[in-house]
């Protein structure tokens, strides 16, 4: 085997056309060139900060629960009640629209006026969404829980729909044929096929509804981030600590039980 | 036995027995009572006289935002390639951070189970739990508002998801492969580099670009905190009351949006 050189064996590559992969990394590389370069950044304001950002670290260190706790209670109750709220009210409206959505259990125009629904609620981020109903209903929790919910609802009754469209259709029609009428149908055959989810992801969503409350104060939605972001405009780095510590606990503890609550349907 | 003899002496059926049937009715009757706690706690400050004239203030901003000021949009462009560049450069650091994240919190791949793993975890959990607005909020207050406190929000936020996905993709890794790498006599940076990454690259390619998809969408509204991009534009113009101009930016966001996650489908498809 003179002259043949030794190949060496060389995991294949993700990209197996080598043009494309090549094509990828230079666009990759020429994104990169430009997004850096035309990135402004205060350097000596960022240098400043750092003294400030360890102040922050410091804080954690020594959160202060007690000078505020009027405000961060206030604020908490008010994240928490908005939460139980939206998702509540969000599920059972997410119930005839996840119905509606559904194409191989809805007529075409119901069909499709559900479907809108839920494109509206999921294609704007939850913030921009508090805006609007801000504005409409005034500050407070009010707004907050109105949002909260219409995100419910498009989320719900997507996964919903999603599940109704993948459900055994011999069961509903084993049910049909027994001479079932359209009510009796949806109890005895389509429902349990996706209660088990449906409950599941309920108790996601009320995990994601706290995460979000705790954002969109900063609109003037109610909850706990209008506390938040007062504190930050003050820099009183401990109390900010303090809720946050206080919003990672509970995200804990909601996630560790909607966890156990998940397997048990299961 | 959950039966109950009817008063015709008739043994009937049931599904459950009676203290699980008054357990459950407990249950709901204290679910009830806490969601219409809730409802009164949380409206004990609200101005009804507002919510009562919403169809009003509703049909009031439609008339004031139609018709969109188009010329606002020549003044978006650069906020739109800021909001890219925090989306994208953020996923890319969120990316390099959490690798290393999942590879400490996984199982398989842990170097110490003790100690290493639960801070890993803790890592996640923290980044998890907190919005990336809200670490945009902490960031700008510490270096000041700009597209750098964007992306580094968007890539603390990003920690927590790829490392939770990725290392339970790791966790699930099939451990006969890993074992053949070891057994030809491979070093610990082998057994990552041919046993795992191979069987978790489709994975991880699609995490990524989800991720991406999600931190577009984020992007859009970190400005409203301060830290650049579109929502900045977006928040002044609120502000201002300018609301044709608000229209256009709704408008500029649904396409981004919109187009991200056509980016992102098309990518993962093509990946899995």
């Amino acid at each position: 085997m003179s002259g043949a050189a030794i190949r060496r064996w060389r995991p294949p590559p993700l990209i197996a056309n080598a043009w494309l992969r090549l094509a990828i990394y230079c666009g990759a590389a020429l994104y990169l060139a430009l997004a850096l370069g035309t990135l402004e950044v205060n350097w000596a304001r960022v240098a400043e900060g750092l003294v400030r950002g360890w102040a922050f670290v410091a804080a954690f260190g020594e959160p202060d629960f007690t000078s505020r706790w009027g405000e961060i209670s206030e604020g908490m109750v008010e994240s928490l009640t908005m939460t139980v709220v939206s998702t509540v009210l969000g599920v059972a409206l997410s119930l005839p629209v996840g119905l509606g959505a559904a194409r191989n259990l809805a007529p075409l125009p119901v069909y499709l006026a559900c479907r809108g629904i839920i494109a509206a609620s999921r294609s704007f981020p939850e913030i921009i969404i508090a805006i609007l109903f801000v504005k409409m209903f005034g500050f407070g929790p009010l707004a907050g829980m109105v949002t909260l919910t219409f995100a419910t609802v498009g989320f719900m009754a997507k996964l919903l729909a999603e599940d109704l469209e993948d459900i055994d259709e011999a069961q509903v029609e084993a049910v049909r044929a027994a001479g079932a009428n359209w009510a009796q149908v949806m109890v005895f055959a389509v429902q349990p096929q996706v209660l088990p989810r449906f409950i599941g992801l309920s108790v996601y969503r009320l995990d994601i509804n706290f995460r979000e409350s705790a954002v969109i104060g900063i609109v003037g939605a109610g909850g706990i981030g209008a506390t938040l972001n007062t504190s930050f405009d003050r820099y009183e780095f401990g109390t900010s600590a303090a809720i946050l510590l206080l919003i990672i606990g509970i995200v804990m503890i909601a996630e560790y039980s909607s966890g156990i609550i998940r397997k048990r349907l299961q | 036995m959950p039966i109950q003899t009817l008063p015709t002496g008739q043994v009937a059926w049931q599904r459950r027995t009676m203290p699980a049937r008054l357990a459950r009715w407990f249950g709901w009757l204290l679910g009830v009572l806490l969601v219409v706690q809730s409802w009164q706690v949380m409206n004990a400050d609200t101005i009804w006289e507002f919510v009562y004239d919403a169809p009003a203030q509703a049909g009031d901003l439609l008339v004031r935002m139609w018709p969109p000021r188009w010329s606002v949009l020549d003044q978006l462009w650069r906020p739109l390639w800021d909001t890219l560049n925090m989306a994208t450069l953020g996923t890319a650091l969120g990316v390099v951070l959490g690798v290393p994240v999942a590879f400490l919190a996984a199982r398989t791949t842990t170097p110490s189970a003790t100690i290493l793993r639960p801070i890993a975890l803790l890592v996640i959990v923290a980044s998890r739990s907190i919005n990336s607005l809200i670490w945009a909020l902490l960031l700008v207050t510490v270096m000041g508002p700009g597209v750098l406190a964007g992306i580094i929000a968007i890539a603390l936020r990003s920690i927590g998801f790829i490392g939770k996905l990725l290392y339970e993709a790791l966790e699930e890794t099939d451990a006969n492969q890993v074992e053949a790498i070891t057994a030809t006599g491979a070093s610990a940076a082998q057994r990552i580099a041919f046993g795992f990454i191979p069987q978790i690259m489709p994975t991880f390619a699609g995490i990524s670009v989800y991720r991406w998809d999600i931190n577009i969408r984020e992007s859009t509204v970190l400005g409203l905190v301060g830290a650049g991009g579109i929502g900045l534009q977006l928040n002044a113009s609120v502000s201002r009351l300018a609301w044709p101009e608000v229209t256009v930016m709704f408008a500029a966001i649904l396409c981004t949006v919109a187009v991200s996650e056509w980016v992102s489908a098309r990518v993962r498809a093509a990946i899995i």
